[in-house]
This record gives structure tokens, C-alpha cells and sequence, in this order.
């Protein structure tokens, strides 16, 4: 009795504050933004500096633009085919992110070599060799999110148990969420910087 | 209450939740030696482990001030041991090679700064006071944490090695500016050591962010009814406030760092331009890169870094004093605004260290101004502990002597900041032992005495034994003293000009009066080093022999981590965790000696 009474008082109580592990992501968020942040800001002031050269950005990113766009819209579906129970939906919703995600990093990966092809190596220190070092950090953080997904896959399968525990979708939304948005903060930055 | 739902997921610490039903105690789950001691998620064996870790470093960094103190003193010296212990490739005739000289300034630096006074002091104060103060079971990921130690030791262990490189560590100092770090060729200590100083490093920043989100997130999530924002110790201001900065600054460094790496690596010239190598005659093919974007970036953590080192001694010494002084810390929300705008203008000021590199003037006078603001919330702080002090009943425990101690050099080194803050006055001293002489006494004597203070005061509750005091005070009083004559003696040489990072100065005739100061520096290093191994014999030997703590409060403190019991198991309190009623300073109030923080408040209070 005194137990179920806590229980609906812990709930009552978790409504009112967001839940720390959200929080973590948050602050986690924050950090990473400062990391893209100091690299940017370097592209700024070297841009000033002489001997700065810029490489045209080939079309493919606004088709890996259009991917991870797409693939932010199907988590948020994720998230509500979860909270309505809609299992079968919710799976393959997540399955879908999985490889839109998958696709971006593909993507990214064919811009980098025609980027490469038109002669812009990893020699200098102009626009084309911060495009790679920070786009390719980005590619990894979203290669990172990839790697979550898969993990909540193997416990949704290895697992009987229903568990009805929205927490960990949510913490995955808005981490993808995030590198969606980190990538058309970069993708315009990039615009306007060549 | 949110904080048990909150701790729901991790099943060890759950169990606790069903303790009260039963009488055995916290300790209801079976723990391993392995759970218990090696892979454990208990904050305060974390705690421990960081402790124990930074101590080692410690031992280490500071052998190595010895060392190359050493040959400060005594250029001309043969000292044979040194080629006996070392080899001939690093002391050769008893005299340290020039190579292996810059590789002991650079790893003293890199270690005392990040290894001791980051991972050493906040990772073990964080991870020990918050969950117990704020009354929390644990952190708010305990896997985190645990994770955040095994990153600290992988980091550890690979500086560590790098110390055996046959090419040697990192030796372009601690603060690795390039070309000098980015071209192997240009030295030895550019090689493999650079490499292995970069992934260390790399490593360092996950674990200080791991436990720094956690840190931020257990404050803000984890605390106990009652325990408003305002009703925390200062200690746990502090490391909230250092947390934030951690999170806010290393990820820049690493930025800096994976840009130096390319350099390295994949032949980009961010950092590279127009350079000649004299070792191989070689005219390098990088052009268009800024060393200055490097400083930049570096700098960016590098000034937040230093108040991540201060900020958690300042409130390790706060609360120390407060309660052996009998009084209410003078100022609290003044001490909380303080170390806020501290946090605020660490950001804000990191060019000062660059005010030489050809920064525009008008923007190092911005600098300037900025960086001289930061003496308004220092002086505040430093007001607040003279008034906390003003007419106390001061116990003079070994913990209170230190946290005075702190005062003392925290005033001393600060006022040496004003001088260094001024762009102009830095022309003539930057890179002289003016400098050596002020971040030394500022950052790294107080920040180390307030470590001090922090480990006599919390040993009780760490460990359930004290410490022996005769030892301490000998501890204190030669650290004290030492620390003094070691570092005053720096800013008559700095402001004659000696500068600093060479290793003999003895052809420079200009400075050859100083000869006999050297000596004099290096004997006392050698001395204040030994008593440090005094206390490193009294701490483990007190872990095991030292007197038993007998009472759960033995410093008649108010706040939460002595209602626990005298050795907590994981999870802290057996029962219910303890209610908060009041702040943490109630402190000869109303007659009384002290009013616990969960004492409920009296028909005549009013809530604080």
C-alpha cells in the first residue's frame, strides 16, 4: 500500500521535472555544440588569414540534406507509434531511421570523394580540409547515434518483456534530432563560407 | 520521492530502496572484490579510486619538479645516481640531456594540471561530497561514473607509457603549441610521445565530461526534499560551477586537438606555415596555416582550465573554514554570485595568455579590462573567508590550517595577476619567472591546499579513521613555508628578466647573481617534496591504523554527509534519506554550537 502510494507520488513528481538522464542529454548536447562551435569559429578567423581556399560543395549534400531531414521526421514517428502502443509500426519506423541514417553517412562519404576528385586533398588549410575534418566528425556523431539505435534494437528483441519505458526513444529522438539540426547549422555555414 | 524513481534501472542501487524493510542494512546485494573495490559504481569508491589515482601522479609529478630542480640548482653538478636510475640516453654523466629537461617541464605540467589538480581534485570531491550533501543515493548514472574513472585511468595509463618511449614523452611544454608539436622531425619529443600525449589527452576529455554531466545532472535532478539551490554547501556550488565549465571547455580543446593531429598525421596545415627544419635541411611544402589559431583554441580551455583547478578548492576551504571557525560563511549568496561571474568571465579572457603573439592591441586591451574584472568576485571571495574568520572560535584542526593556507597564497598569487592582466606590463613579463612565480602560487600551491584541506577534513568520513595530526601540522608548516620560499624568490628573478624553459642559465652572465637563489630554490623543493611523502606514508597509514572514528559528526558539522552512518554502504543512508530543513551554516545560532541541516526549524525561525 504505502509502496503503490510512493509510486503514484514518484510520478506525480517526475511530471513536474524533466527526467535526469534527458537532462545529461541536454548538457551532453551543449558540450558537443562547443566542440563544432571551437571549429567553426577556427574557420572564421583563418578565413581572414591569406592563402584561404574554398572548394564548391558538390550537389549530393542536399540529397544527404533531404535524407537526414526525412529520417528526423520518422523517429518523431517512432516516438508516437510508441506512446500509442503501435509496436509493429514503431519498429519498423526505427528500422527505416536506421538506415536513412545509414544512407547520410553513405552519402556524405560520395560527396567527400568527389570533393576529392576535383583535387582538394587533405594538403592546405582552406575551406576543403576543414569541410572534411568537422563534416567528418559530424558523420561520426551521427554514426554514433546509429550505433544507439542498433543497441535498443538488440534489447527490444532480446527481450519478452513488454516494456512500455518511453524514456530511452525519447533521449534517441532528441539526440537525432540534434545532429539533424548540427548538420544544416553546418550546411549553411559551409554555404556561406564559399 | 523523485530521488528514489529517479535511481530506478540501476538494480544495485534499487536494492537499497527495500533496505528498510529489513535490518541488514544497505548492504543488502552481494558485492564482489571486484564489485566492491575494482568496477565499482559506488560514488564514493570512485571517489577514492580517483583519489588514490591523482596521488600517484602527484608522487610522480612531483619528482619530477625535483628533478629538474635539480639541475636549476646545479647545472655544472654530476649527480651519478641520475645516470645510474635513468640511463645515459636521458643523464648522461649524471647531467639531464637537454631533451629529457624539456620532457620533465612539459609532463610536470601536463600532469599536475590535468592528472592531479582536475582529475585528482574535483574527480574525487565531486564524486564523493555531491551524492552525500545534496542526500542522494548515488550519482545520476552510476555507469557513467564508473566509466568516467576507467576513461581517467586508460588516460593515465597511456601518459604513463609515454614516459617510455624511446624517443621520450611530450617535451614542447604542457601546453603543446605547434609547429614545434606538429613536426616530428623538429625533436624528439614531437615523435611518438606527441602522439601518445594527443589520445591521452583525448581520453582525459571523455572522462571529465562523462563526470561532469553527471555531476551537473545529479545536482540539478538529485537532491533531497528540501534541499533548495540555496541551501547547498558552497562545496557543491563549486564543483557544480566547475562541472559546467568542464563541459563548456574541453570539447574546444579537443577541436584544437584533432586539428593538430591531422597536421600530424594526414599532411592539412591548419597550424603549419613557411617552415624550414634545420635537423633535416628540409623546406616543408605547408602553407596558409596560424600556430595562433591553435593558441586560440588551446587557451579557450586552457583559462577555464585554471578555474576548474581553484573553483572546488575554493569551496572545499569555504566549508572547512565555516566549520571550524564556529560562524556562518560570511556572504553566502556573495560567495555563489562570486564564483558565478568567475565561471562567466573564465570564458572570457582567455587572449591574456596571448598578448605577445601580435594580437591587435585594442582587442588585448578589451582582454585587459576583462581579465582585471575578475579581480571584483575574487576579492569578494577573499573578504568573505577574513570576515568568516573575523572573531570565530577557530579550531586550528590540520584541515582549518590548510584552508587559512589557502587564503594566504590565493592572496598572494592573485595580486601578481593584476600585474600579468595588464597587456603592457606583460611585455616585459611574459615568459619570465614572474609567471612561473604567480600560476604557481595561485593556482597550484592554493589549489593543492585546498586539496589538502579537503582530504584532512573528509578522511573521517571517507575512511572511518582520522589522521594522524602530528604529522599534518608537520605537513602543513613545511608546505607552507616551503611553497613560499620556493615561489617568492621566482618574482625578483622574473622581474629582472630571467625567462623560463631553459635549463642553464649559467653563460648568461646577467643572470649568474642568481646562482646561489637557485640553489637555494632547489634545496627547498627537495624538502617540501620529502614532507609531501610524509603525508602520503600518514594517509595510507592511517587508512589502516589511524584512530577510529567513534561518533557519526565528529567535526560537529551541519551538513547531510554526516548524518550517514560512520562507513556508509552503497546507497548512503540505511532508511529513509534525511529531510533538509535549513541552510548548511547555521552555525552558533540562537546559543546553540550548530543546527544539523535537518533539524527542523524552530517556532521562532524563519525559513532561509
Amino acid at each position: 500500500m504505502i509502496r503503490s502510494m510512493e509510486v503514484t507520488q514518484t510520478v506525480n513528481d517526475q511530471r513536474k521535472k524533466i527526467h535526469p538522464h534527458k537532462f545529461t542529454l541536454w548538457v551532453a548536447i551543449g558540450s558537443i555544440i562547443m566542440m563544432f562551435a571551437g571549429l567553426t569559429s577556427a574557420v572564421v578567423v583563418k578565413k581572414e588569414q591569406p592563402g584561404w581556399t574554398t572548394a564548391s560543395i558538390p550537389r549530393v549534400f542536399w540529397y544527404s540534406t533531404a535524407v537526414i531531414l526525412v529520417s528526423s521526421l520518422t523517429i518523431q514517428m517512432a516516438v508516437k507509434a510508441f506512446r500509442d502502443r503501435e509496436m509493429l509500426k514503431y519498429r519498423s519506423l526505427l528500422t527505416t531511421t536506421t538506415v536513412l541514417g545509414l544512407l547520410f553517412v553513405l552519402l556524405q562519404w560520395i560527396g567527400f570523394r568527389q570533393i576529392w576528385e576535383s583535387g582538394i586533398t587533405l594538403h592546405g588549410s582552406g575551406g576543403g580540409q576543414f569541410f572534411y575534418v568537422i563534416v567528418g566528425l559530424h558523420a561520426l556523431h551521427v554514426l554514433g547515434g546509429i550505433a544507439a539505435l542498433l543497441i535498443m534494437f538488440v534489447r527490444m528483441l532480446a527481450t519478452n518483456l513488454r516494456n512500455y519505458n518511453s524514456i530511452p526513444i525519447e533521449l534517441m529522438s532528441s539526440y537525432w534530432h540534434f545532429v539533424d539540426l548540427l548538420w544544416l547549422y553546418l550546411f549553411i555555414f559551409f554555404m556561406i563560407i564559399h | 520521492m523523485s530521488n528514489e524513481a529517479t535511481l530506478h534501472g540501476h538494480p544495485e542501487v534499487v536494492t537499497t530502496h527495500d533496505a528498510h524493510h529489513d535490518e541488514h542494512g544497505v548492504h543488502h546485494h552481494k558485492e564482489t572484490f571486484i564489485t566492491k573495490y575494482v568496477f565499482s559504481q559506488d560514488h564514493k569508491m570512485i571517489s577514492k579510486q580517483f583519489l588514490i589515482t591523482g596521488m600517484i601522479w602527484a608522487i610522480i609529478g612531483g619528482l619530477m619538479s625535483v628533478l629538474f630542480r635539480l639541475q636549476l640548482g646545479y647545472p655544472d653538478a654530476h649527480f651519478q645516481f641520475l645516470e645510474d636510475l635513468l640511463g645515459s640516453k636521458w643523464a648522461k654523466g649524471g647531467q639531464i640531456q637537454p631533451e629529457f629537461y624539456y620532457a620533465l617541464v612539459t609532463m610536470h605540467g601536463t600532469i599536475l594540471v590535468f592528472f592531479v589538480l582536475t582529475g585528482g581534485l574535483s574527480g574525487t570531491f565531486a564524486n564523493f561530497l555531491i551524492p552525500l550533501q545534496i542526500g542522494a543515493r548515488d550519482m545520476a548514472s552510476p555507469l557513467m561514473n564508473m566509466l568516467s574513472y576507467w576513461f581517467f585511468l586508460l588516460s593515465s595509463v597511456i601518459m604513463f607509457c609515454s614516459l617510455f618511449v624511446e624517443t621520450g614523452p611530450a617535451s614542447g611544454g604542457w601546453t603543446t603549441y605547434p609547429p614545434l608539436s606538429a613536426l616530428g622531425d623538429a625533436s624528439d619529443g614531437s615523435k611518438t610521445g606527441m602522439d601518445l600525449w594527443i589520445v591521452a589527452m583525448a581520453m582525459f576529455v571523455v572522462s571529465s565530461l562523462l563526470g561532469n554531466l553527471n555531476y551537473i545532472s545529479t545536482i540539478l535532478n538529485l537532491r533531497t526534499k528540501g534541499m533548495s539551490m540555496t541551501r547547498l554547501p558552497l562545496t557543491v556550488w563549486a564543483l557544480f560551477f566547475t562541472a559546467i565549465l568542464g563541459v563548456l571547455s574541453f570539447p574546444v580543446l579537443l577541436s584544437g586537438l584533432i586539428l593538430l593531429l591531422f597536421d600530424r598525421h594526414a599532411g592539412t596545415s591548419f597550424y603549419l606555415s613557411d617552415i624550414f627544419i634545420a635537423s633535416t635541411q628540409k623546406a616543408l611544402p605547408n602553407e596558409g596555416g596560424s600556430a595562433i589559431l591553435y593558441q586560440h583554441l588551446f587557451w579557450f580551455l586552457g583559462h577555464p582550465e585554471v578555474y576548474i583547478i581553484i573553483l572546488p578548492a575554493m569551496g572545499l576551504v569555504s566549508e572547512v573554514m565555516s566549520i571550524n571557525a564556529r560562524k556562518p560563511i560570511f556572504g553566502y549568496m556573495a560567495m555563489v554570485g562570486s564564483m558565478f561571474a568567475i565561471a562567466i568571465l573564465a570564458f572570457l579572457v582567455w587572449a591574456h595568455h596571448m598578448f605577445v603573439t601580435g594580437l591587435n592591441p585594442f582587442l588585448g586591451s578589451v582582454f585587459v579590462l576583462l581579465t582585471l574584472l575578475i579581480a571584483v568576485p575574487s576579492a569578494i571571495k577573499v573578504f568573505n573567508w577574513l570576515t568568516t574568520l573575523w572573531r570565530g572560535n577557530i579550531r586550528f584542526t590540520p584541515a582549518m590550517l590548510f584552508a587559512i593556507g589557502f587564503v594566504s597564497t590565493f592572496i598572494s598569487g592573485g595580486l601578481t595577476g593584476i600585474f600579468l592582466g595588464n597587456s603592457t606590463l606583460d611585455i616585459s613579463l611574459h615568459d619570465t619567472y614572474f609567471v612561473i612565480a604567480h600560476f604557481h602560487i595561485v593556482m597550484g600551491v592554493s589549489g593543492i591546499l585546498g586539496m589538502f584541506a579537503g582530504i584532512y577534513h573528509w578522511f573521517p568520513k571517507m575512511y572511518g579513521r582520522y589522521m594522524n595530526n602530528t604529522l599534518a601540522y608537520i605537513h602543513f608548516w613545511v608546505t607552507l613555508i616551503g611553497a613560499y620560499l620556493i615561489f617568492w624568490p621566482m618574482h625578483y628573478e622574473g622581474l629582472a628578466g630571467m625567462p623560463r624553459r631553459y635549463m642553464d642559465y649559467s653563460n648568461w652572465v646577467q643572470f649568474n647573481q642568481f646562482g646561489g637563489l637557485n640553489q637555494f630554490i632547489s634545496t627547498v623543493a627537495i624538502i617540501t617534496f620529502a614532507v609531501q611523502l610524509l603525508f602520503v606514508f600518514n594517509f595510507f597509514y592511517s587508512i589502516f591504523k589511524g584512530r577510529r572514528v567513534m561518533s557519526r559528526n565528529p567535526w560537529n558539522a551541519t551538513t547531510l554527509e554526516w548524518t550517514a552512518p560512520i562507513r556508509p554502504g552503497h546507497g548512503n543512508w540505511p532508511g529513509e534519506i534525511p529531510e533538509v530543513h535549513r541552510w548548511p551554516y547555521d552555525y552558533a545560532k540562537d546559543g546553540a554550537d550548530f543546527i544539523p541541516q535537518t533539524e527542523p526549524l524552530g517556532s521562532h525561525e524563519s525559513a532561509h
